[in-house]
């Protein structure tokens, strides 16, 4: 009889310590013994990871009432702004925020050495930070200007919330033109001179759950070295499957998930600033799902290994910056592992821009966590859209006057 | 100052010399990197030039950074049968010379694996082991190019002077 399991039986089993985790990388090896239905029936929780650049991220602060008040009109942290276009002493700082005499790409390519993302990594390392403010002045909040040293246990509350995070899928990224570019995806040598990909493969969260048959609203995930939630799916959501023009299927990409968490119980060494050369400045963020083996399903979705994982190869240097569809065909991540592809023929190095160490320590912290009985899952208030929806990215028209 | 320098070649001076006799064991001509530093009052001396014409070593320039009245700094492959002469008269001629392998070190605690750099090191210094994926640094390889410095996100490459 085919293998049934609720919510409520994996948490029994996680309190009583007798459930059985694995990694989404050490699953493979039993699916490859057991079977996809064996396996299903001895394994209760497959835990998945993710560590890389993740640019939609950001902190929500409240930073306490100064005597007098300040309504906070403009915040600077460590000289980077941060969005106070909210209540009183509230502010947004996003990850990839930058100092506004920042001389950018204009010393081409512009190194970005400190952001948001390092003040991010900086509040979490427990270091004190310079915040200064301006306001207008109000009759309830006199003060006009503010210059002080927080640190993250002065405060009272920091909520990491990131719109869009844990990428589905992401470009193999080459170089077709006769220069060098510097792109998100790393320093692009001319004339296919290289291939950068980003993504955990077999380990990455949504890859696990393509259908997203249990990811939703609530799921509770390792974030930051803390514990987090999913919010809601994340902003460019659009889930599907990989097809080329021949009808050929590779595999799921387009999901991105919104994540959320208290910042003061993550760690440094789980969010770190980051500075992308000629690009800008960001914040990498460990992510670890736990997928719950409710049913064989569940289990033949984790058990997908990277030579079923396809990434498509885009030209940087234009057909992404000018929006021009089509790619140059899939490689699979295992292809991409291995430190070479072929593309148009030739043979080109790759690098990762994810690491799959660190994804790798996630999954084994979150597998610990969960196999001490120090974390159970939660079943999701919604499911999140799938690619059975057919949601489709929008594009924004420029409109003449 | 002069002091300080004097200091510096009393503690490289014995290392490249056991280099020396270890080299000459293996291959007699084999090439060193090294690294040449100059200070201002001796940038303007033709010392590369003599290395070749008095000593008659072989010299491939990696990498230089030598200006008019201003400390300079020069990366170099050398070889040949008078090597160890050859560095003994740089040292006379006030150049500080160190091994090439110390100039450029990765901070570990910082490097997260990303694999960033392993795309662009020219020699494969840095590279990805397989299967776990983590970033290796072998240090003999590098030529102190210094892309990977720019490139880390995490600035973990460091140049050490």
């Amino acid at each position: 009889m085919a293998i049934e399991r609720t919510y409520a039986e994996i948490n029994e089993k996680i309190k009583s310590g007798k459930a059985v985790v694995l990694t989404a990388e050490e699953v493979l090896s039993l699916v490859e013994e057991k079977g996809v239905s064996g396996a299903a029936r001895q394994v209760d929780v497959v835990t998945t990871g993710t560590f890389s650049a993740m640019c939609s991220s950001g902190v929500f602060l409240n930073f306490g009432h100064p005597k007098p008040r300040i309504r906070m009109q403009k915040v600077w942290l460590n000289g980077i702004p941060a969005y106070s276009g909210i209540a009183a002493v509230d502010a947004y700082l996003g990850a990839t925020e930058l100092p506004e005499d920042d001389p950018c790409n204009s010393n081409y390519p512009g190194e970005f050495r400190y952001g948001g993302g390092h003040v991010i990594h900086d509040l979490v390392a427990r270091k004190p930070i310079k915040l200064e403010a301006v306001s207008y002045g109000t009759d309830c909040y006199p003060r006009r200007e503010l210059e002080t040293c927080i640190t993250l246990d002065d405060i009272n509350e920091a909520t990491l919330f990131n719109p869009r995070n844990a990428y589905q899928n992401y470009n193999c990224a080459v170089n077709l033109s006769d220069r060098t570019i510097y792109t998100y995806l790393g320093m692009l040598k001319p004339g296919l001179g290289n291939a950068h990909y980003c993504s955990a493969g077999q380990l990455s969260p949504l890859l696990n759950d393509p259908y997203f048959l249990t990811i939703g609203i609530g799921t509770r995930i390792f974030l930051g070295g803390g514990t987090g939630y999913v919010a809601w799916s994340g902003t460019q959501h659009f889930p599907g499957i990989q097809e080329d023009g021949q009808g050929n299927s590779y595999g799921p990409a387009g999901g991105t998930l919104s994540l959320i968490g208290d910042l003061k119980q993550m760690k440094p060494n789980w969010l770190v600033g980051a500075s992308i050369l000629g690009y800008g400045a960001t914040l990498m963020v460990g992510i670890g799902i736990p997928i719950p083996i409710l049913n064989e399903e569940v289990m033949r979705c984790v058990s997908v290994s990277d030579s079923d994982l396809y990434a498509p190869v885009v030209d940087y240097s234009e057909a992404y910056g000018q929006r021009i569809p089509g790619n140059l065909g899939y490689v699979s991540y295992a292809q991409l592992k291995s430190g070479k592809i072929s593309v148009n023929g030739r043979e080109v190095p790759t690098a990762p821009l994810s690491s799959y160490p660190k994804a790798r320590e996630i999954a084994g912290i979150l597998k610990q966590w969960i196999e001490k009985g120090e974390f159970c899952l939660t079943e999701p208030v919604k499911l999140l859209p799938s690619c059975k929806d057919g949601i489709t990215a929008r594009t924004l028209e420029i409109k003449g006057t | 100052m002069f002091s300080t320098t004097t200091g510096r070649l009393r503690a490289v001076k014995p290392a490249l010399q056991a280099e020396g006799q270890n080299r000459k064991e293996v291959n007699g001509l084999a090439p060193k990197r090294i690294v040449l530093r100059f200070g201002k009052d001796i940038s303007d001396k033709p010392i590369i030039y003599y290395l070749v014409k008095d000593y008659d070593l072989v010299i491939n320039i990696l990498k230089a950074n030598v200006n008019p009245n201003k400390e300079g700094t020069l990366v170099l492959e050398l070889s040949g049968e008078n090597y160890d002469k050859g560095i003994e008269f740089l040292i006379s001629q006030g150049v500080t010379v160190q091994p090439l392998a110390e100039e450029v070190f990765r901070n570990e605690e910082r490097c997260t694996s990303c694999g960033a750099c392993t795309g662009i090191c020219p020699t494969g210094a840095l590279h990805l082991e397989r299967p776990s994926m983590e970033v290796k640094f072998d240090s003999d390889h590098c030529i102190v190019c210094q892309i990977c410095v720019k490139v880390c996100p995490l600035k973990a490459m460091e140049v050490r002077f």
